[in-house]
């Protein structure tokens, strides 16, 4: 835990709000230097509030916390980014929606969180950008799944270590990675991985976004679908706004809309 | 008592000091009007349904509103609960028809347009001339996003879709405003009257 100032200013970006009492919010905070905490914004549901607008989820913000007894209390606040392009735009807000829920789901509260704030920020930028968002939500993924423990091993097989020869390979959520021949017949839940797949993961993996961007490793569902699978038994539940993006995808497909 | 005092707590905004006053209260009450103060709660939940058309909640069927001869039947505002039609109405301004979606669409809390009363506005504009839906859903993320995935609903269809405007609220401050707020309200700046 790190010790704070009683008043203390930081920069944060907004994760998520939820109601508290008659006029107040809680507002789940992601800081470079404290990570996740909650703190509690007094009067945010009055139309006269003056931080209201610069808490909105997804906001980049510059903010002044006081210590409370359980909780920091927002002293003041001021935007640094808002993010306009993705306010307006049903899958890029979404997208983002989802990048929030996963470092709200996956990281723990109050542990310095450097690296993890940028990969957030720089992800945020290029949803915003609305350039490549596949490539970009799967870098993030695969970056925040290893910046939180979780890193999926791509190199050896992580039952027996031994290094991964030949195909065909089967990625195992248990293992946390690509089994080699030889455990893969022993785990019957394992599921299959192409090597282009398995080619592009290590690549999302190791490199850094501006080589991704220009050697641009086509995003196939094999791949979202692997990450996605790895996600939920790491979080042991489901991701909530994943089923908004599958839903827009659904209709933008031109499927019959139920709703 | 204590069974009182428990269920008071459950009420949004009371903790267990107004529980346990309130319950006091009750005990040295007149039996009548703890009577009356019974039955109001009863009929509440007994007698209050929704609206078969806007999904407003009423007493008749369908509601006042939607039965009003001097409103104009083409114009839908679509709100997000039926306390917000109250606002509205207060305004005086506003002459057309509601349609209250009871919830919002938020992805991160696993929200999405088959909780919402959707499907009965898509009904709504198959049965009646429509020329226009008002979004007058709440300016934050989930509100946002709902009229936007209302919009791409709805304006295949044929009706004009708008949103509510944003601006300065009347007692606010430049100063505070924040980008998006203060940005929205310089696009839709006005001549000055007067």
């Amino acid at each position: 835990l790190i010790r704070r100032a009683r008043l203390y200013k930081t920069e944060a970006i907004v994760l998520r709000q939820r109601k508290l009492g008659e006029a107040d919010r809680i507002v789940s905070l992601y800081t470079p230097n404290y990570g996740k905490l909650d703190a509690k914004a007094k009067g945010v549901r009055k139309t006269i509030s003056r931080m209201a607008g610069h808490l909105q989820p997804l906001t980049r913000c510059a903010v002044q916390l006081a210590q409370g007894r359980s909780m920091e209390i927002v002293a003041g606040c001021q935007t640094i980014e808002a993010f306009p392009a993705l306010r307006q735009d049903l899958e890029r807000l979404s997208c983002a929606l989802y990048a929030a829920e996963l470092v709200d789901r996956m990281l723990p509260e109050r542990v310095e969180a450097l690296a993890t704030y940028q990969l957030l920020l720089d992800t945020l930028h290029r949803l915003e950008a609305g350039i490549d968002m596949e490539l970009a939500l799967r870098y993030f993924e695969i970056q925040l799944l290893g910046q939180a423990g979780f890193r999926p091993e791509l190199e050896q097989c992580p039952a027996c270590g031994s290094a991964l020869l030949g195909g065909p390979h089967r990625f195992s959520v248990t293992a946390g990675g690509v089994l080699c021949r030889s455990c893969a017949d022993g785990d019957v839940e394992a599921r299959p991985l192409s090597i282009d797949a398995l080619k592009a993961l290590r690549l999302l993996q190791r490199a850094s976004w501006p080589e991704i961007a220009r050697v641009l490793p086509a995003m196939s569902r094999e791949i979202e679908s692997h990450l996605r699978s790895y996600i939920v038994y790491v979080l042991e539940r489901e991701v909530n706004a994943l089923a908004f993006i599958e839903r827009l995808r659904r209709e933008g497909k031109g499927l019959p809309v139920e709703v | 008592v204590a069974r009182l005092i428990e269920e008071f707590h459950k009420l949004p905004g009371i903790g267990p000091k107004s529980a346990q006053r309130l319950a006091y209260h009750l005990l040295r009450m007149p039996a009548a009007q703890a009577r009356t103060l019974a039955e109001a709660i009863v009929d509440v939940k007994e007698r209050i349904v929704l609206c078969s058309a806007c999904q407003n909640v009423t007493e008749i069927q369908p509601c006042r509103i939607c039965t009003d001869p001097g409103r104009e039947r083409s114009l839908i505002c679509v709100v997000e609960e039926p306390l917000d039609i109250l606002a509205l109405e207060r305004t005086g301004t506003y002459r057309g028809l509601y349609h209250v979606l009871h919830g919002v669409i938020s992805p991160m809390d696993g929200i999405g347009p088959e909780e919402l009363k959707v499907q009965e506005l898509l009904q709504r504009l198959r049965s009646d001339e429509v020329r226009e839906i008002i979004l007058a859903t709440n300016p934050n993320i989930e509100g946002d996003a709902t009229a936007m995935y209302l919009g791409r609903l709805l304006r295949p269809l044929g009706p004009r879709v708008t949103r509510l405007a944003r601006g300065l609220p009347v007692g606010g401050d430049v100063e505070y405003a924040d980008d998006i707020t203060l940005s929205r309200a310089l696009e839709g700046r006005q001549e000055v009257q007067g």
